[in-house]
């Protein structure tokens, strides 16, 4: 079988969303991965737990238990890092302040629905953090995510089958497979993985996507 | 003015079975250990812990500390907070999470941080889009507000709040330091009372009034923490 984007291919192609200058919140699961791809760029990272400019992991011998990011690594303070309390921390995320935060999904619908915290079952135990919050209030809401679960079904749906994080919140799907925008007529393919075709996506994918005229290759 | 008291034993003596309790922290960053660890030796029974996950796993030992010991030894009736975390992984907390030995309330974060907030400030609640469309509105009041929709939260108040800071002085100004601070500023309002441990105790006057980002005002006890393990 053909193999689409790892996961550092994603979020390297997720972080090529990011202009110099945005204030920008990473995700758990490959969106924590995005980082990476920003090293060097003029971003500031924001971590809920009450960092505004998160530096790169902390090295041997560099850790501080004082200094953690909200995946709960040993992180370290950018120059001109600032720290907040929580309230202040979501006082960020709710008032709009964020240019861009990219989360991970179970799955995401056709209208911008985002599912991303609550596994059905009851045994099953949710956890939401920070995402609902993230949701309805980041300017710009980016899902980095592989494009089918485990068992080959598809995670873009036409309605979510998940507990809902947010109502039309996200903008922009990148997966293994492909970068989908959403927009007021549909899901837009606008980029596909290498060697896959705009057939193949839509196999994998539950509602009709648009073929963009400018479908290209995604640059890996 | 001297809050200090000489043990943390002797700060939770009188946190009882039943008792409403906020504990600060985020993983096990800024939490109170010496506290914790006290209210486990007390074994008060039944008791509501309000905190932002139930504790967390150290890296080198894979074991579960914070607020998650108060889980293990059988002492919590029900956690409120918005990520249980990797204890909801372990098979004894799963199954006191089946057999419904443990009531757990989950709240998105931003929502948690300000109806404590709200608690603290004397405000009888707020209107935040968080939520609006998903499980977390069911119940709630919904109001447009200028074309978009808001649901009511309410404040979330406790007995005591279980806070932890670098530094504090004997009339319970506190001092944080980095990502310590987390939920600390915010919980210290919020409980009938407050209990700080600090890894430095000073004197009144010792500390820059500038620095200061809790003030003793919202500070009922202060204790020198024992120990510190800081696990991450």
């Amino acid at each position: 079988m053909k193999k689409g984007l790892s996961k550092e291919a994603i979020a390297a192609r997720a972080a090529r969303e990011v202009q110099d200058g945005m204030y920008v919140n990473l995700g758990f699961g490959i969106p924590s991965l995005v980082a990476e791809y920003l090293a060097g760029r003029d971003v500031v990272l924001h971590s809920e737990n009450g960092l505004i400019g998160m530096g790169p992991l902390a090295k041997q011998g560099e850790e501080d238990p004082d200094v953690i990011n909200a995946t709960k690594q040993l992180v370290t303070i950018a120059p001109g890092g600032a720290i907040v309390s929580q309230s202040d921390s979501f006082m960020i995320i709710r008032g709009g302040h964020l240019d861009m935060t990219f989360l991970g999904a179970f799955q995401v619908s056709e209208n911008g629905d985002l599912a991303n915290w609550k596994v059905p079952g009851e045994d099953n135990i949710p956890g939401v953090g920070g995402a609902m919050d993230l949701a309805v209030g980041a300017k710009a809401v980016v899902v980095a995510m592989t494009h089918a679960d485990k068992d080959g079904s598809p995670k873009i749906v036409k309605e979510c089958s998940y507990p809902l994080t947010g109502r039309r919140c996200v903008s922009l799907i990148v997966t293994d497979l492909a970068v989908i925008r959403v927009t007021g007529q549909g899901l837009v393919l606008e980029e596909a993985a290498p060697g896959f075709t705009a057939e193949e996506i839509q196999k994998v994918t539950e509602p009709k996507l648009i073929v963009s005229p400018g479908l290209k290759e995604i640059a890996v | 003015m001297d809050k200090t008291v000489k043990s943390s034993d002797e700060a939770v003596r009188d946190i009882n079975d039943g008792a409403i309790i906020l504990s600060a922290g985020f993983g096990l960053c800024g939490i109170p250990e010496n506290l914790i660890r006290a209210l486990v030796r007390k074994g008060s029974k039944d008791l509501t812990i309000i905190c932002n996950n139930l504790g967390s796993t150290d890296s080198k030992d894979g074991q579960i500390y914070g607020a998650g010991l108060l889980a293990k030894n059988g002492q919590i009736k029900k956690f409120i907070g918005s990520f249980p975390g990797p204890i909801a992984k372990l098979p004894w907390f799963k199954e006191l999470y089946r057999s419904k030995k443990i009531e757990l309330e989950i709240i998105p974060q931003g929502t948690l941080n300000e109806r404590i907030r709200c608690a603290g400030a004397g405000l009888g609640g707020f209107y935040t889009p968080t939520g609006v469309g998903t499980p977390i509105e069911e119940g709630k009041e919904k109001r447009l507000i200028d074309g978009r929709e808001y649901i009511l939260e309410l404040p979330l108040a406790a007995d005591f709040a279980l806070i932890k800071a670098h530094k504090g002085d004997r009339a319970g100004n506190l001092v944080y330091r980095y990502s310590a601070r987390n939920y600390n500023p915010v919980m210290a309002p919020a409980a009938k009372v407050a209990i700080a441990e600090v890894e430095e105790l000073c004197e009144v006057g010792a500390l820059d009034p500038d620095s200061v980002h809790t003030p003793g005002i919202f500070v009922s006890r202060i204790v020198k923490g024992e120990t510190y393990e800081k696990r991450a």
